[in-house]
């Protein structure tokens, strides 16, 4: 592959931009609301430490979505169905962070063995195989887009809507309870949200890759900012940048659409991290006490 | 105690109301009979070695966990459901890590408007009220900081912030000094001191009595399945403690600090509060 390949490979749609872009609107507007959900629920993907459950929840996803391909269903309803059954046994199993790492362990090698299984057994078209576990939100039909859109939609209402009793029961489960919050029903709306997204988000970026946007956004967040408005607003900010400029840039050429997301978000975990960690040095810095003399140079 | 629980149609209702309550786990027995009438104003020291049931009283009067016998009423009304919000709670906690997403300001929001549902706009209210919690607790000058870069005792100073949001007649507080400095020490007892001024009554789990022995109004020391009832002068003496545990144990004076020689640690059930913080 020469230069001009690849040059070919990114930029090639170029001259005709403006008609590819006609034709993918749809698909920017699911990435662009799949970011914002899916910034948002990552602040408390971290707060509740459960990254791995993330990642054990789309395979199994995966698995129900190759399933309704098999079986000719619904792929979106496939994967849905692959999502809550996950998202409840983890739940339910696995309340302790313990406990819960084991379980997504055993459960995901298995998903993703039976979703390879269903594969193997499909013999339909093959471009749809891969789509499944490394996403082409660009092949998706419109009418399950919409469907997406709307299911990321009604995600991101009733995130907002349970929002500070669930951060109350993610940062301090023991005040949260005393002081009336439904600790129990909370964590079980928290799962069925995560994997309502998850499952969406199977089909954008692809099951491999969902942490890309359901947890680096709010990791990078969580290294420059502190406030309790300031996290979830650059988190999403940080989720739709990367879903839609990844969409953006990747319909230029051939290349597929998750490497661009997965990179634009990888990069700017990392700027956030120089950042972070370079006001981290200052607020130590100043957070040492005062009433200490200058240590001399030959002490 | 009798003369306090006298009928006097002048006198407040108790604070908290506890009768024949009883507490086994796992087929074991770690205190029966408990009966417990907290005025308002006063300030009882809970003190027994670990695993003799005295988070979980707390825990029992909050409604978040069942007692196996008796009943607990707070201000008059039985606890039935779980979570109380008239009652103000500093549970036992570790400090928040360092990257913990919240400034101290939210933290004490948390106790403000954290329970409610609906969109997450803060009232202008809410927001006046948590000024005012951050102005009580002294945390004015580091309230805007990360609460992960806070020393222990300035976050502990916001947890108070957080349990008084609803201005509490009743305040449950486990082990609020473990891991705080001398002056740490003194200056959230002073905040507790202060709230219970106001008329609200206090519980307060702790192992040192030391930090809060001036402020105490009655000790209830639980250990080895049994409990002692009274002021400290009364309960804190050798041969009561050497009675309850049924092992000698001293209380010696130093200064004007008490230290308890010989008490044995029930160490076998330390493992107890491992499993109590869920993920």
């Amino acid at each position: 592959m020469t230069w001009d390949d690849v040059g070919d490979a990114m930029f090639g749609g170029l001259p005709v931009y403006g008609e590819i872009l006609a034709l993918v609107q749809n698909s920017v507007w699911a990435g662009a609301i799949l970011g914002l959900v899916g910034g948002l629920i990552g602040v408390f993907v971290l707060q509740r430490d459960m990254a791995f459950a993330v990642h054990g929840i789309s395979e199994l996803s995966f698995a129900g979505a190759a399933a309704a391909l098999l079986i000719g269903a619904d792929v979106v309803t496939g994967s849905i169905f692959g999502s809550i059954i996950a998202a409840a046994l983890i739940g339910w199993l696995g309340s302790r962070a313990r406990d819960r790492n084991s379980i997504i362990g055993v459960l995901m090698p298995f998903g993703l063995g039976l979703g390879i299984l269903f594969l193997a057994l499909y013999d339909g078209r093959s471009a749809n195989r891969f789509s499944l576990l490394t996403g082409q939100i660009v092949s998706v039909q419109s009418s399950q887009l919409t469907w997406l859109i709307a299911i990321a939609a009604v995600v991101l209402v009733a995130l907002l809507l349970i929002w500070r009793p669930l951060r109350f029961d993610s940062l301090d489960p023991q005040s949260a309870a005393a002081r009336g919050v439904p600790t129990v029903g909370i964590s079980l709306a928290f799962m069925l949200l995560l994997g309502l997204t998850v499952a969406v988000a199977v089909h954008i970026i692809g099951a491999l890759l969902v942490m890309a946007l359901l947890v680096t956004p709010a990791a990078a967040a969580v290294r420059v900012a502190t406030g309790a408005l300031a996290v979830p607003l650059l988190a999403a900010a940080f989720g739709v940048v990367s879903a839609v400029g990844g969409i953006l840039l990747a319909v230029a050429g051939t290349l597929p659409v998750s490497p661009y997301i997965t990179t634009i978000s990888f990069a700017i975990y990392l700027v956030c991290r120089i950042i972070g960690a370079r006001r981290g040095r200052v607020v130590r810095a100043d957070a040492a006490p005062r009433t200490q003399p200058p240590v001399s140079a030959h002490g | 105690m009798s003369d306090r629980t006298a009928s006097d149609p002048t006198r407040a209702q108790p604070v908290l109301e506890i009768h024949g309550a009883a507490l086994r786990r796992d087929g074991r027995e770690l205190w029966a009979g408990l009966d417990l009438t907290v005025e308002p104003g006063e300030l009882i020291a809970v003190l027994g070695p670990s695993g003799s049931g005295k988070t979980t009283l707390l825990r029992a009067i909050l409604g978040l966990e069942d007692l196996s016998e008796g009943t607990v009423s707070v201000s008059g009304k039985p606890v039935r459901r779980s979570g109380n919000r008239s009652i103000g709670y500093l549970p036992q906690t570790r400090p928040l890590p360092r990257d913990t997403a919240l400034r101290g300001r939210d933290l004490v929001a948390l106790g403000v408007n954290g329970h409610r549902f609906g969109l997450p706009v803060t009232r202008r209210r809410d927001r006046e009220r948590v000024d005012a919690l951050v102005s009580a607790v002294g945390a004015d000058n580091f309230a805007d900081r990360p609460v992960g870069v806070l020393s222990g005792g300035e976050q502990q100073r916001l947890r108070v912030g957080q349990a008084l949001a609803d201005d509490p007649q009743l305040l449950l507080c486990d082990e609020p000094l473990t891991s705080l400095d001398l002056a740490n020490q003194q200056g959230v007892v002073k905040l507790i001191d202060s709230h219970r001024r106001t008329g609200a009554a206090v519980l307060l789990v702790t192992h040192d009595i030391n930090p809060v022995l001036g402020k105490v109004d009655r000790i209830l020391y639980i250990a080895n399945g049994r409990f002692t009832l009274g002021k400290p002068k009364d309960v804190l003496t050798s041969p009561v403690l050497t009675d309850l545990y049924g092992a000698p144990v001293f209380v010696l004076r130093a200064g004007d600090r008490l230290v308890v020689v010989g008490a044995p640690d029930a160490e076998a059930s330390h493992h107890h509060h491992d499993h109590e913080g869920h993920a």
